[in-house]
């Protein structure tokens, strides 16, 4: 009863892509989507700014954004925090969920909202979890929770050295590279 | 580096996303009843000190194209791991790189790669290129393929 009570009926979740979906956004999109890769102008107008650089007026920039944002393309538009900086702390953590179990756990799990991001991976421990907390008090009691909604035991792997953090996928070269792939 | 209670308002009602409105920073300001230049400032700041690491967007990978999503993991000499480590995350496919604990005897692996590409086989080339740099320093490895987003939503602090 208890667990119904939390248990959406469905998690969501992002299927991976499938060829529709590519029809979705166009090549101005993807070299928005690259050139906000980097950094949003810390200006009065920053989607005015953008749009110059870009050839486009600030309506279609936001509209363009909007759409994205709401099929699906863009998770999020704003800024990363990187609260260990702050004292926070962000650390992966897996359990081995059993394939009949997996849509209820993931929906315990997901419950969480120190839950940042949650994988199923091809693996014996196949759920692979982010925990983003104000502090490692926080983390760890989050982690503890983790273990006692789903009587699993919770391995955990926090970061001990970080050697590069960065996101260089082109989508403009996605998108070349799928072009030429049709071409073949 | 201890939050404000500006801070925390600031990482509150940003951390979901900025509004999509021509003065952003102004919106955000209107929330919290302060002026877009202070926004402005205290992010720019932020930026400076790396509590933000950038403002932009956060794309879906599937969506781009690049649906194969490989975490590769490597059980690398605790004595050569941070040398390694360096050159691993240089790698231009490698979007995260991390040194984290082994769990034995169920996980051997202290070296953790992100890898991405439009196809396993992309993933698998990326991976070779690293097992090559790793050298007889590694004595196990594996890759770990995600099948499905279950949640991506980022950071969420409660405002306090």
């Amino acid at each position: 009863m208890f667990l119904r009570v939390l248990q959406p009926l469905k998690p969501p979740m992002i299927a991976p892509d499938t060829p529709s979906s590519a029809a979705r956004f166009d090549a101005t999109d993807r070299r928005l989507i690259d050139r906000l890769h980097g950094e949003l102008p810390m200006t009065e107008r920053p989607f005015a700014d953008v749009g110059r650089d870009l050839a486009l007026s600030e309506d279609e920039v936001l509209e363009r954004l909007r759409r994205m944002l709401a099929n699906g393309t863009l998770t999020r538009f704003g800024p990363l925090f990187q609260i260990e900086r702050a004292g926070g702390q962000f650390v992966l953590a897996a359990l081995e969920v059993r394939a009949a179990d997996f849509e209820r756990i993931t929906a315990l799990v997901n419950s969480l909202p120190e839950v940042a991001h949650n994988y199923r991976r091809e693996h014996p421990l196949n759920m692979w979890f982010v925990v983003a907390a104000e502090s490692q008090a926080a983390a760890d009691a989050a982690l503890a929770r983790v273990a006692r909604i789903t009587g699993l035991e919770v391995f955990s792997f926090p970061k001990e050295r970080e050697y590069f953090v960065g996101l260089r996928l082109s989508a403009v070269q996605a998108g070349e590279a799928k072009a030429t792939d049709g071409a073949d | 580096m201890a939050l404000t209670d500006f801070d925390r308002e600031l990482i509150a009602a940003t951390q979901t996303g900025l509004p999509l409105l021509p003065r952003p920073y102004e919106a955000v300001g209107a929330m919290l009843g302060v002026s877009g230049q202070q926004v402005r400032e205290r992010l720019a700041s932020m930026l400076e000190e790396g509590l933000i690491r950038r403002i932009g967007a956060v794309p879906n990978h599937y969506r781009l194209g690049y649906v194969a999503n490989g975490m590769t993991v490597w059980n690398v000499d605790d004595r050569l791991v941070d040398r390694l480590g360096e050159r691993v995350g240089a790698l231009p496919a490698v979007s995260h790189c991390y040194r984290r604990p082994r769990r034995l005897p169920q996980w051997p692996y202290n070296l953790f790669a992100m890898v991405h590409g439009r196809t396993r086989g992309q993933v698998e080339l990326q991976a070779q290129a690293i097992r090559e740099l790793l050298g007889d320093a590694c004595s196990g490895s594996d890759i770990l393929y995600s099948t499905a987003i279950l949640k991506k939503t980022g950071l969420r602090l409660n405002p306090g």
